[in-house]
């Protein structure tokens, strides 16, 4: 019997079998669950924006209506600063980032990206009325351990700060994880992005900002790497070679 | 239910758990219990995977060559590892989110490669299934005890809800650094193999 089993031939022709049925069942579930999982994707995508323009409390268990009714999201070119056209659904940053025909190396690479994808879509929140309220922007920059992605919603001058959301990091639960903490994302709705000057001038202190301090938020006890990652990310961001040509383009004359 | 089938399924839980006497799985183990919501669905995920791996591999293990049976083992294990983490991305995305590689790396998990071969490649499919069944639940009984002594020394809570409020957060708590991090796990591990093997002597390897 145990012969018979052992033959060249009969031992390819099991394996076959094998990887046949097993690609025929990783391929069904992973097709037919595909839909459930983009959606979940946009879910998830979609209550962050919210979060990050203060409107998931007043949208309750209705984000997607919230979200359509509220929010538009535009696609821009972040070396011009003008809007351009694109599907806004179909874009992702990440693999733009990793195509070198779609991406930069930054000059000035503050926020440790290695590569910035060119395009951005970014989110034009309105209120009640349909006037702009909070803008939206994508941020993502180097913490402790990985890159750190998330959402910074400014008022409509660019300076007020709504939020700082992140949506996804790997940084260390209790330490740099602590800018998930509601305590600490209550820190930065009324801080001001930019000095009188013009200059960006966020900062995080640690040990605590000041009182009145209206450029300083509390750096994170015990996640020194995570804290200055935020703030340099942020500092990235709202420069030239990120958000800075959109933002001069949109002070000159709103978007169009 | 007869005696046999109880000890099949409940003996991995303390007599021959898979984590505390026969030290298979820690790796895992460390990564996935700072909060014991991970470890709940880590172990249903690791509970699915022994318990259908088992059973497969039984049904077909008097027509698996030997030569080839581990390669044959690894692609049924991964297959289903896949299934798995597909289906967590489709219904609950947070956490699927928040597990993100460990359940991938289930596959590397050595308790569903280690009964794979040596149970399912010898009984029958029922009893292999749920031999599977009961050594996920071994793990899981392990990751559950260490997921709680880290989320409520670690974090204050348990299961996500405020227990010790945090300093943090405005109350007196103040959080154990140590075990947030993962490897704080292994303090814990060793004292519960210590305190299983104080319960039960004959668990203590002679020298």
């Amino acid at each position: 019997m145990s012969s018979n089993k052992e033959t060249f031939g009969r031992t390819l022709g099991f394996v076959l079998v094998i990887c046949l049925v097993c690609a025929a069942l990783v391929s069904i579930a992973a097709v037919g669950l595909k839909p459930l999982q983009t959606a979940n994707k946009l879910l998830d995508k979609q209550t962050k924006i919210l979060e990050a323009s203060g409107l998931l409390a007043d949208a309750g268990k209705d984000i997607v209506g919230t979200y359509n009714k509220r929010v538009i999201a535009k696609m821009i070119d972040l070396k011009t600063g003008s809007v351009i056209k694109g599907d806004v659904n179909a874009f992702d940053e990440r693999s733009d980032s990793r195509d070198s025909a779609k991406s930069t190396k930054p000059t000035n690479d503050i926020a440790g990206l290695s590569r910035r994808a060119d395009r951005a879509v970014i989110y034009l929140v309105n209120n009640e009325q349909g006037q702009l309220e909070t803008i939206v922007l994508p941020i993502v920059g180097a913490g402790l351990w990985d890159l750190m992605y998330g959402f910074v919603g400014l008022a409509p001058d660019f300076n007020s700060v709504q939020s700082v959301v992140y949506s996804d990091l790997k940084e260390t639960p209790g330490l740099g994880a602590e800018v998930l903490n509601p305590n600490w994302k209550a820190l930065w709705p009324g801080k001001k992005m930019f000095n009188e000057q013009g200059d960006i001038a966020i900062k995080l202190v640690k040990g605590g900002a000041k009182k009145g301090d209206v450029h300083g938020v509390d750096a994170l006890s015990g996640a020194t790497l995570t804290s200055n990652g935020v703030e340099r990310t942020l500092h990235f961001w709202l420069g030239d070679e990120g958000y800075g040509p959109f933002i001069a383009k949109f002070r000159n004359g709103g978007l169009n | 239910m007869s005696s046999d089938t109880k000890k099949v399924l409940f003996g991995p839980v303390v007599d021959n758990n898979p984590i505390a006497l026969q030290v298979l799985g820690v790796c895992s183990a460390l990564a996935v219990t700072s909060s014991m919501a991970n470890a709940l669905v880590m172990t249903l995920a690791v509970i699915v995977v022994t318990a259908f791996s088992n059973l497969f591999i039984s049904i077909i293990r008097n027509q698996i060559p030997s030569s080839v049976r581990i390669i044959v083992q690894m692609a049924i294990i991964a297959s289903l590892v896949i299934v798995v983490d597909q289906v967590l991305k489709a219904f609950s995305y947070q956490l699927s989110k928040e597990l993100s590689v460990y359940i991938g790396l289930i596959i590397t998990n050595c308790i569903v490669m280690g009964r794979a071969e040596a149970f399912a490649m010898k009984e029958k499919p029922g009893v292999s299934f749920l031999d599977g069944i009961g050594n996920g639940l071994g793990y899981g009984a392990v990751l559950m005890v260490v997921a709680f002594f880290r989320e409520l020394l670690g974090f204050g809570k348990i299961f996500g809800m405020e227990v010790l409020p945090l300093v943090q957060n405005g109350g007196w708590y103040q959080g154990n650094g140590l075990l947030v991090l993962p490897f704080s796990s292994f303090f814990i591990i060793g004292l519960i193999i210590w305190a299983v093997r104080q319960w039960k002597p004959e668990q203590v390897e002679k020298d």
